[in-house]
């Protein structure tokens, strides 16, 4: 037999294969098909009528229409990319399939770009059937916010997987023990990344911690559009800088977190 | 992928001073065996003996504290990637994604092993295995038989030079156990693969392995083929045999010379 198969570098085929594997589950079950829109639509729907009926009695959320919906948008990009990377990993522990995965040629960097590639995936069909509801109902147009609504997103999105990577990493290590993590770390970020209001709201403690996440530049960068009519670019620079920082450092934290998973004997004990 | 200097064609597995410890339990103490190319070799050993986290080094999964492994000549895990595509792996203690159907999960995992004209290999493993009846069915409505039958059916989709089996026939029916077995004497004879089986049914073993390697608290006990063994304990069964090692007991007219290879060396 022959000594090698091929070229056992990065494999676009393996990513395709699992992205193809978490296709298959959305397209066989569309209850989680539908809770992907579900979720995103109920909120967008809460914020929205909060909106209506705060710029109905406060001039300034008057004159800065989207202020809430628009927070709540990118938020959901922010907590559905994070969710969309995790949720993919937990399901071959619930599956009791992460042993098939981890004894095939799959590489670990592999198995992470296919996680990135359906969390946009999941993104997509979540996000935009929500904020081309949002025109009609509420009259924001996240859309409009043209290029920069680009940079928000990939911002977003980028600090998403990086959370979502640590998170992937420390389940590896501790198992289905950590699961609580994938839904709930985001949500400890939200108060401090200043989604609805500006970070001077914070007391003056909290205020450096909220500068030193990237996703906080990205809403006080979509406030400036949406009150003062300006792009800050200097908001969107800091933001993208951090975020090649924190995800570089989710890229090694995972590295060692996988490493003492391999050192601990723990591949071989996850499931429920 | 040239083979790793010092490593010796005659054989597919080559483990040497293994040693895993867990904090104070020392799990795998120092351990040395070779698997023939080619030939079947059964791991036994009591629950903790070792053998799971035996497997879990050679498939890469858990590092060693010291010691060396070469699968096919090649170091294992330095160069782990490479070799998995030319290994695999079942147990009925890992499933296949439950909402995917049979044919999705083989082809999922055909391209993950770059398996070359999926669909026919598909169509082979499922003739081979008789999957025919339920190959769309979501894999979490099997039966237990059903799931062993399509976990076979994965691990032998890319045709494996070294094919790692724990406990293959673990919760399925004498009938359906025995058809398995068939199956992989057939492939064994099919392809020369090599295979190392762990598993506590010893008709099975007796069925199967040319060679067994006997753990016991992460040493090796004792090894042979099942005959020797036989005939070295004074026993009918390997039952008796694994009963013997586990419980330190020896049946009279036993060789008490060869119990072990170090003792015989």
């Amino acid at each position: 037999m022959s000594i090698a198969r091929g070229p056992t570098g990065f494999s676009l085929a393996r990513v395709g294969a699992m992205v193809l594997r978490y296709w298959y589950l959305l397209s066989n079950s569309w209850p989680r098909a539908v809770e992907l829109i579900y979720w995103p639509t109920v909120q967008m729907l809460t914020w929205g009528f909060v909106q209506l009926y705060v710029a109905q009695n406060a001039s300034f959320f008057a004159n800065a229409a989207g202020l809430f919906v628009g927070g709540l948008l990118l938020w959901d990009v922010l907590l559905r990319s994070q969710q969309g990377f995790a949720f993919a990993f937990l399901e071959e522990l619930w599956s009791r399939n992460l042993g098939n995965l981890l004894m095939s040629p799959l590489r670990p960097s592999e198995f992470i770009v296919s996680l990135m590639v359906i969390s946009i995936i999941r993104l997509a069909i979540g996000m935009l059937p929500v904020t081309l509801l949002a025109i009609p109902l509420f009259g924001f147009n996240i859309w409009g916010l043209g290029l920069p609504l680009a940079v928000f997103f990939a911002d977003l999105v980028i600090a998403g997987w990086a959370i979502g990577l640590v998170i992937i990493g420390i389940l590896l290590r501790q198992g289905m023990g950590a699961e609580a993590l994938a839904w709930s770390l985001m949500f400890l970020l939200m108060p401090i990344t200043c989604v609805y209001y500006p970070v001077a709201t914070l007391p003056a403690v909290l205020q450096p911690i909220a500068w030193a996440l990237p996703t906080t530049y990205v809403f006080e960068g979509m406030r400036a559009i949406l009150i003062d009519h300006t792009f800050r670019i200097d908001l969107m620079t800091a933001a993208t800088a951090l975020n090649v920082v924190w995800f570089a450092v989710a890229v090694v934290a995972f590295y060692r977190l996988l490493a003492a998973a391999r050192r601990a004997g723990s591949l071989l004990q996850q499931g429920e | 992928m040239p083979a790793a200097p010092g490593s010796d064609p005659r054989f597919a597995i080559e483990v040497r001073d293994l040693v895993k410890r867990f904090g104070a339990v020392t799990a795998v103490d120092g351990i040395a065996f070779e698997v023939v190319r080619g030939t079947v070799t059964g791991l036994l050993g009591g629950n903790g003996a070792g053998k799971t986290t035996t497997i879990g080094m050679l498939m890469g999964l858990i590092l060693p504290d010291a010691g060396s492994i070469r699968i096919l000549g090649h170091d294992m895990p330095g160069e782990r990637a490479a070799l998995l595509e030319r290994m695999n792996f079942e147990s009925p203690y890992v499933d296949m994604p439950h909402r995917l159907t049979v044919r999705q999960n083989l082809t999922v995992f055909g391209r993950l092993y770059r398996v070359e004209r999926l669909k026919d290999r598909i169509a082979e493993l499922v003739a081979d295995f008789d999957l025919g009846a339920f190959v769309d069915r979501k894999a979490g409505q099997l039966s237990a038989g059903q799931k062993t039958r399509v976990a076979l059916a994965k691990a032998l989709l890319n045709t494996p030079e070294v094919l790692l089996l724990d406990e293959p026939t673990a919760s399925l029916d004498p009938d359906t156990a025995d058809w398995v077995r068939g199956r992989l004497e057939a492939y064994r004879a099919k392809t020369g693969a090599t295979i190392l089986l762990a598993s506590h049914n010893m008709p099975e073993v007796e069925r199967l392995c040319d060679d067994i390697v006997i753990l016991r608290r992460g040493r090796i006990e004792d090894r042979g083929a099942p005959a020797d063994l036989l005939r070295r304990y004074g026993r009918d069964t390997l039952e008796e045999v694994f009963l013997d090692v586990a419980r330190g007991t020896r049946a009279e007219g036993a060789d008490p010379g060869l119990r072990r290879e170090e003792d015989e060396a």
